[in-house]
């Protein structure tokens, strides 16, 4: 690229309009030049150099990112199980077995419990997260993310907004539902406790929710009211003696995710875990997603600055870098073989056309 | 050139023709003619329904045919019976489908068109040009009228009904002399306030609104905005989805409104000035607006006229006014106006006038006014002589009285000021197909989403109750089982097709029309402040009347061009003069002080008592003849040539003392003086001029003498009668008493018209004749005007009788001029030749110039001219138009059959290949493509030869040229001639019309309008180019001499004609350039961004989730991205002018419509699809199986699209200035801020999302990954385009900004080119 002021059109044309158009010692003022289009201006053409530059500069920018990502993603380890069949008595795809699951599931009385034992494939430096993920499971769905009041979450004096949440806003004569909604209303209630052969693991579920959701977007002092009152119960209730605010696996359930399958943050491990340590984990089974073709999956992952595990952006990264050291090599020997001089007016069409005759 | 030896025939009669023949033949003509000319008395009132028998929208022309039939009566009823009927009828007939052929598409247009047609004088002066030798012209004209007629119509048929109102006193408009009130007692004529505003402050809004949702854009907006509003459809939030609407409504409210309180503000100025009134017996001040009908209004020199008035009394004895009418016709020079006799007599003995005038009702006519005048129960008929109307200024005048007789918005000015109509760019119209292909786009996204909804619904549907994420009935107990927004499956269906319309809505970009808009605002302020194009002889800049056609000047194909006053300057020159058959002059354009005209002004000084504002250099020889002490024929007749021009005129003398003189002599100082002349005619003007530097001054002009300054001795003449110029006998004549009681007639005119009435008999004078004759060829060759002068002795008798006749003739109220003209054939007879005069028309500055770039750039230049074929010719040469290696194809044919075989023989000779078109373009493609080559190489030539060799099969020709006059114009504009000429003319690299009238250029432009889809340009200056102007796709005004009315019609007006190489050549370029682009990136950047939502949509369950919250998407195309592109829109240049003046043909781009086409369009929505697939899934990828929530998705993406889309704008952009980086970076920066706003708000669900974002370094690699990756394609695709195809633009480009940077470096050029 290259800045090159353009000046004032001082050719030798007979343009000496002395009177209405003053002219300066040094070309023209900014406005003049404005008006004139003629400001100083950067005009960048598409040379071999800027291109093959412009190529290798992205090409060694890209490679490492790439290698950097990769390696960070490589280095998280992560445990997924799926226990949605697992704790279910029946298994089967007939009809019966789906009536016989979901009657379990919805039975209030049926103990939930569910063990399952992990092995650690490496070792989980702390802190380890705790997800859930769900798959099948559409939380973006207009009618389930439209089907909130965020007015009434923040304040107590918003309790009877409840407009938007159909169909979940109040229980019979207008009693508003706090929260209310849909997505309130379908909390997970899975629970889990991890624990190895002989200690129990702690988790932490201390500020796995957002500060910002928890200092200002749920009130603290917005209780829960009149929440899963009716049936069918959809999820899971609320403490009604802690504010919304303190709700945390609320919070997080609040945050829709964006995409069917999705994970959400259940606590916190703060504690190391071995390579080849059994653990076993305490599912309280009681979430319902054997009504649709969903998944539960249990998760614990440890984190890098890259964020879980996911090597496509390494890989991106370093496609992307490669691709681009092979243009510009690929153009460097274009521009060796067959050079096309730049500006040269024998390229100019009416000067080929008459070449060519 | 001089006899046009190359010609295919002569249009020009031979003087061999009968002299008796002739003069029938012009004088039809001339009656038909003179209709139009509106100043003579319209006969057609008093005896309308003589002819019965014709249909009645054809009234004008019977009324015609009426003067036609008591025109030749005189010579006889056998030749009236065989002219008038069978022409009349079969012209009728035949000239129907030519008429069809050439109406305009719209009402509004065709109005205007006829009015541009129908009432100019300029009109009538081109028809008489198409007046031939035979009778057949005759036909010819009536066939022009009737086109005419047919044309307007509507214009003609609101005359007509004026007409018969007047005539049958129906609904006569009575004005009551000094007595508003009974004047407004029974009909409330308006006031004189004028509102040219459309709004007031109440009404503004409902209807602005009103007007702007005439746009079917604006509806679009609304209908999806109601969509928005019914409960199941709900997608934004409601008054989000308003937003857009609003936005662009308030936008354009705001403009109108500007635009409306301008207006508003010169209506106050103009209403709240002051005229003196008559008010119980004096003159009072009182305020225009509060002007009525009927009151007497005094005018003072140079005061401007409030209202139309008639003139009743002014300060000349004779009751002259002198008025300028600048401001409604544009003619700078001065118009005489007269009041009547018997008011001028009334208001002198200073009763108070009391009278009826009974006018027509108002109408736009400014060359027209029939009214009576009763006084005292006496009628006098008032013409558009008596009248002054508003907005002329009066001049020269001490003061006049006049009555209002039309007053505020009945003023013929207001009534006028029309604006030209709307035109729509061809881009835009390409645009429209476009746009309808993102339709279908869209109804295909829609339709996915809408089944994937069915078939979603379908398959769940024993789900849906139970599904946590979709509950179609309620719980709770009160409304147990009810349906929750639930219609069924095929409802569902429609109304999720429905709210995917509303979601993806933004892929029709209707902001582009505004964007648009503003775009070409810039682009005009930039071309109006353009210095290159500002004229400073006349002050005045460029002005874009139209702002919608902008980028169509990128594309112009065709140039149609007047040439008076837009090639020439319009500003006659004395040139030449021969007298007594000697010519003089030949020296004049050696510039004046040779040795030889020392003698000369010698003899000069001491006499020459007066100066005149343009010098001319006098001929010395000439000079020396005319003071020569001897005697004789030769120095008699100089003397008498000169008394010619100095009287034989209707030039005004207007003497001022010098203000620089400095004499002590008083006496001399009284004398010396310095003349200025007004007048109608430049020509007359420049006649008087030269007599004067010959020492005829003409000093004194009142109604009965003029006082002509003879070398110092004022000669006292008397003029017994004055024969004005029409355009019948093409000469005026003037009878003079001279002060030794001799009476003269001294005359002067056309050659043509003069030949015929000289005296024949003397040898003598038949050598002076040949001699001036040639002299005259030679004059015209030269593109000279040329006059024939000449005299005569009137002897008593004569004197006596012509007299008696011209009394009586002057004096009539039924057929004046037709008297007139019979009167003055009593004396225009038996002259003797005095000489020829030659008058150079001269070109503009720079048009040979500008022709060249023009045509180089591959614009075919047409001239289409009213002038004769010799002038139009010798212009052609003078201006590089024509050139001497041209072969010429001459057509002047005076029948259908002829003008066919003139156009088949010259398709043969020159191998045109008519019929199939293709070969046709194809041949001439070539012709233009390989005329101009830039490499000064041998191989040029040689290349040239051959390729002409074996094309043409031996015989070897130069460019084609072709010639064409009017008369022939009259038949080959039929259907089947016009394909013939078509191919004909697209052939010839020249096309010179000449003798073309105005509706006729409009139908020359129309010719290539239907026919091919080049662009069109019509430039002009004049009247009687305003319908070709609005004919052409692109018609520019030159505010030039001839008046503003061209200017009023135009798109563009400049000054000057060799501007029009900067603004095609330049901003036409630009222009195109930049609309091109930003049009397809508009399109780019809404299709992104819809397609990357319906990408989600496919992983939401169909059920048209956005992540992006309602007001980033509201704001995407109103805030995050639309400054950039109106930036780069008004200000990106690809190339710098002086290098797009350098190589014309860079032009070209612009018609082979590179920068907007098809296939660029579906490239770049191949890029765009691309894009959005990288948009989509990257972060759909980066963030899978993660805790990632829909707002921070929304967030991403947000960000992502808006980077994208405005980094793919900087990656095209091709000239950075500090606005453009401002804009860039501002809109990437702005987004932030707002997406940093709106997720600070807490109530929004969205709440603190960026913040937590923006700590994630994956959400800045998603970023960088989409932009590059996003980008690569197009960066490789443009690399490779740029080695291997590279454009004209593109290589021009690199060598501009190559050469540049060596020389900012300072480096040594290894100069790679060749």
């Amino acid at each position: 690229m290259a800045l090159e002021p353009e000046y004032s059109p001082s050719d030798g044309r007979k343009w000496t309009e002395t009177e209405s158009w003053p002219k300066e010692q040094n070309g023209l003022t900014w406005m003049e030049k404005f008006t004139q289009q003629e400001l100083p201006a950067c005009k960048p053409i598409l040379t071999p150099g800027l291109v093959i530059t412009t190529l290798i500069s992205i090409g060694i920018i890209f490679v490492p990112i790439g290698l950097g990502s990769l390696s960070a993603s490589e280095h998280v380890v992560e445990i997924i199980d799926r226990y949605d069949d697992a704790c279910v008595p029946s298994n089967g795809d007939d009809e019966a077995a789906k009536s016989e699951r979901l009657s379990f599931i919805q039975n209030v009385k049926t103990n939930k419990t569910c063990i399952r034992n992990l092995v650690i494939p490496k070792k989980m430096k702390h802190p380890i997260y705790v997800y859930y993920q769900l798959d099948n499971f559409y939380q973006n769905h207009r009618r389930y993310v439209k089907s909130r009041s965020d007015r009434q979450y923040q304040s107590p004096r918003f309790e009877r907004e409840t407009k938007t949440c159909d169909p979940e806003s109040e229980i019979d004569d207008h009693t508003p539902i706090v929260p209310c909604g849909l997505v309130a209303w379908s909390l997970f209630n899975d629970t889990y406790r991890i624990s190895t052969e002989n200690d129990p693991i702690p988790i932490n579920k201390k500020d796995i929710a957002w500060q910002s959701d928890k200092n200002s977007k749920f009130g603290s002092n917005v209780y829960p009211k009149n929440f899963q009152k009716q049936d069918p119960v959809g999820g899971g209730k609320l403490n009604e003696s802690l504010p919304l605010s303190e709700q945390e696996d609320l919070l997080v359930w609040m945050r829709t995710a964006a995409l069917p399958n999705f994970r959400k943050l259940y606590g916190r491990i703060e504690t190391d875990l071995e390579a080849n340590e059994n653990i076993t984990v305490v599912i309280q089974n009681n979430y319902n997603t054997y009504s649709f073709d969903s998944k539960k999956q249990l998760v614990l992952s440890t984190t890098t600055w890259i964020g879980g595990k996911n090597d496509f952006l390494g890989k991106a990264y370093i496609t992307v870098g490669g691709i681009c050291l092979f243009l510009a090599i690929a153009f460097i020997l274009t521009y060796v073989i067959k050079p096309r001089p730049l500006g040269d007016p024998a390229y100019l069409s009416w000067n080929l056309n008459s070449k060519e005759r | 050139m001089s006899s046009g030896k190359p010609l295919l025939s002569t249009s020009e009669p031979s003087s061999a023709t009968s002299p008796h023949h002739r003069r029938h033949s012009s004088l039809t003509i001339g009656s038909l003619g003179r209709l139009c000319h509106n100043t003579s008395i319209s006969s057609s009132v008093t005896d309308g329904s003589q002819h019965s028998n014709l249909s009645d929208h054809n009234d004008e022309l019977e009324d015609e045919l009426e003067e036609f039939d008591e025109d030749i009566s005189p010579l006889g009823g056998a030749l009236r019976n065989s002219v008038e009927c069978p022409a009349y009828l079969r012209t009728r007939k035949k000239f129907k489908p030519v008429d069809l052929q050439l109406q305009l598409p719209l009402p509004e247009r065709k109005l205007l068109v006829s009015w541009g047609g129908v009432t100019d004088p300029q009109h009538v002066w081109s028809m008489r040009e198409v007046s031939g030798a035979s009778s057949q012209a005759v036909s010819s004209g009536i066939q022009d009228y009737l086109n005419k007629s047919q044309r307007s119509e509507r214009f003609l048929q609101i005359s007509m009904q004026l007409k018969e109102n007047l005539t049958h006193h129906d609904n006569p408009r009575l004005i009551h002399i000094n007595d508003p009130k009974r004047t407004n007692d029974n009909f409330e004529y308006s006031g004189n306030e004028i509102r040219t505003s459309k709004y007031t402050f109440l009404n503004f809004l409902p209807k602005n609104l009103f007007i702007q949702f005439h746009r079917v854009a604006y509806l679009y907006f609304l209908a999806i905005a109601a969509l928005n509003q019914l409960p199941p459809l709900a997608v934004f939030g409601r008054t989000v989805s308003l937003v857009p609407l609003l936005f662009v409504l308030t936008v354009t409210a705001v403009k109108d409104g500007y635009e409306d309180w301008r207006r508003h503000r010169s209506d106050r100025n103009e209403n709240n000035r002051e005229a003196l009134v008559l008010q119980s017996g004096k003159f009072h001040p009182k305020r225009w607006k509060k002007l009525q009908s009927g009151e007497v209004v005094k005018i003072c020199s140079d005061e401007t006229i409030p209202c139309d008035m008639v003139l009743l009394n002014t300060s000349d004895p004779s009751g002259i006014a002198y008025i300028q009418t600048m401001n409604l016709d544009g003619e700078s020079n001065l118009k005489t106006r007269y009041a009547r006799q018997e008011t001028n007599k009334l208001v002198l003995d200073g009763t108070i006038i009391s009278g009826v005038i009974t006018c027509e009702q108002p109408n736009r006519n400014i060359y027209e006014f029939t009214a009576n005048l009763e006084i005292k129960g006496q009628r006098y008929p008032l013409s558009q002589s008596n009248i002054i109307l508003r907005g002329c200024q009066l001049k020269n005048t001490e003061w006049a009285i006049g009555v209002v007789v039309y007053a505020g918005k009945d003023t013929k000015a207001m009534l006028n000021s029309a604006m030209s109509p709307a035109k729509r760019s061809r881009l835009e119209t390409y645009m429209n197909r476009e746009t309808f292909w993102l339709s279908v786009f869209l109804l295909i996204m829609c339709l996915v989403v809408a089944i994937g909804m069915g078939l979603w619904l379908n398959t769940h549907k024993n789900q849906l109750d139970t599904l946590p994420y979709y509950r179609k009935i309620y719980f709770d107990k009160k409304k147990f089982g009810e349906k929750y927004k639930y219609y069924g499956i095929p409802m569902e269906t429609f109304f999720s097709f429905l709210s995917s319309i509303i979601v993806f809505q933004i892929m029709i970009p209707i902001s582009l029309y505004i964007t648009m808009e503003l775009v070409r605002l810039g682009q005009s302020y930039f071309m109006i402040g353009d210095r290159h194009m500002y004229d400073s002889s006349s002050d005045s800049r460029f002005q874009c009347r139209s702002l919608n056609i902008n980028e169509d000047l990128g594309q112009i194909r065709y140039v149609f061009s007047d040439k008076t006053g837009t090639l020439t300057e319009n500003k006659m020159e004395f040139r030449k003069a021969s007298v007594w058959g000697k010519q003089y002059g030949s020296t004049l354009s050696v510039d004046g002080t040779g040795d030889t005209n020392v003698g000369a002004e010698a003899v000069l000084e001491g006499r020459r008592t007066w100066k005149l504002k343009s010098e001319i250099t006098p001929d010395s020889e000439l000079l020396k003849l005319l003071h020569n002490d001897l005697s004789g024929d030769e120095r008699i007749a100089a003397q008498e040539f000169f008394l010619t021009l100095a009287a034989c005129n209707t030039v005004i003398p207007i003497a001022t003392q010098s203000p620089s003189s400095s004499d002590t002599d008083s006496t001399l100082r009284a004398s010396y003086g310095i003349v200025d002349y007004q007048g109608e005619s430049p020509d007359e003007q420049a006649l008087v001029a030269a007599a004067s530097a010959y020492g005829y001054t003409l000093y004194e002009r009142t109604s009965g003498h003029i006082v002509v300054d003879v070398n110092g001795e004022k000669l006292r003449l008397v003029v017994l009668g004055l024969h004005e110029f029409d355009s019948v006998r093409k000469r005026m004549s003037v009878v003079i008493r001279f002060p030794n009681d001799s009476v003269k007639v001294l005359v002067k005119g056309a050659d043509t018209s003069m030949f015929s009435i000289l005296k024949r008999d003397h040898p003598d004078d038949n050598h002076t004749k040949h001699a001036t004759q040639s002299h005259l060829n030679e004059y015209s060759s030269e593109g000279l005007r040329t006059l024939v002068v000449a005299s005569r002795d009137l002897t008593g008798e004569e004197l006596v009788e012509w007299q008696s006749t011209y009394e009586d003739a002057s004096t009539s109220l039924t057929d004046r001029s037709i008297k007139l003209r019979q009167t003055a054939a009593l004396i225009e007879c038996d002259l003797t030749l005095l000489g020829a005069t030659a008058i150079e028309d001269k070109l503009q500055e720079g048009v040979p110039e500008a022709i060249e770039s023009l045509r180089q750039a591959g614009i075919k230049v047409w001239v289409l001219t009213g002038d004769k074929q010799e002038t139009a010719i010798s212009i052609g040469l003078s201006c590089k138009l024509l050139t001497a290696d041209m072969e010429q194809i001459i057509i002047n044919g005076t029948s259908e059959s002829e003008c066919r075989k003139f156009l088949c023989d010259a398709k043969a000779k020159y191998c045109v290949k008519s019929a199939n078109s293709c070969d046709q373009i194809s041949v001439w493609r070539q012709n233009t493509e390989s005329d101009y080559l830039e490499i000064p190489l041998g191989t040029k030539l040689s290349s040239l030869q051959q390729q002409h060799a074996g094309q043409e099969e031996g015989a070897s020709f130069g460019p084609l040229a072709l010639i064409i006059d009017g008369n022939s114009l009259v038949y080959i504009l039929e259907k089947d001639l016009e394909s013939e000429l078509f191919d004909l003319a697209t052939s010839c690299k020249v096309v010179l019309c000449c003798r073309v009238a105005p509706l006729q250029k409009a139908g020359i432009v129309d010719l290539i309008k239907c026919r091919s889809d080049d662009m069109t340009l019509a430039i002009g200056d004049g009247a009687n180019d305003v319908s070709m102007i609005q004919m052409a796709d692109v018609g520019v005004g030159i505010c030039g001499q001839e008046g503003r009315q061209a200017v009023m019609a135009s798109d563009f007006a400049m000054g000057q004609f060799r501007f029009l190489k900067r603004l095609l050549l330049v901003h036409g370029h630009w222009n195109y350039q930049r609309i091109g682009y930003l049009v397809l990136y508009n399109f780019y950047r809404n299709a992104v961004f819809v397609l990357m939502l319906f990408w989600y949509i496919l992983y939401t369950a169909f059920s048209t989730t956005s992540a992006l919250t309602d007001w980033s998407s509201v704001f995407y195309s109103v805030l995050y991205t639309s400054l950039p592109t109106i930036v780069v829109g008004i200000l990106d240049k690809d190339l710098s002018h002086k290098t797009l003046l350098k190589y014309p043909k860079l032009y070209s781009a612009g018609y082979r419509q590179e920068s907007y086409n098809m296939s660029l369009f579906w490239i770049t929505m191949l890029d765009m699809l691309w894009q959005s697939l990288v948009l989509f899934y990257v972060p759909l990828f980066t963030y899978r199986d993660s805790t990632i929530d829909i707002w921070s998705m929304g967030s991403l993406w947000t960000i992502a699209v808006v980077i994208l889309v405005n980094m793919h704008l900087a990656m095209d952009i091709q000239r950075w200035v500090v606005i453009t980086h401002i804009s860039l970076w501002g809109s990437i920066s702005i987004t932030y801020s707002c997406m940093v706003v709106l997720d600070s708000i807490p109530v929004f669900p969205n709440y603190g999302t960026i913040y937590h974002l923006a700590k994630t370094p994956a959400y800045w690699l998603s970023i960088l990954l989409i932009v590059v990756v996003g980008l690569l394609p197009r960066f490789i695709f443009k690399v490779l385009q740029q080695i291997f195809w590279p454009s004209d633009i593109q290589i021009a480009r690199e060598a501009e900004i190559m050469s540049k940077r060596r020389h900012f470096f300072g480096s040594k050029p290894d100069r790679i080119s060749s």
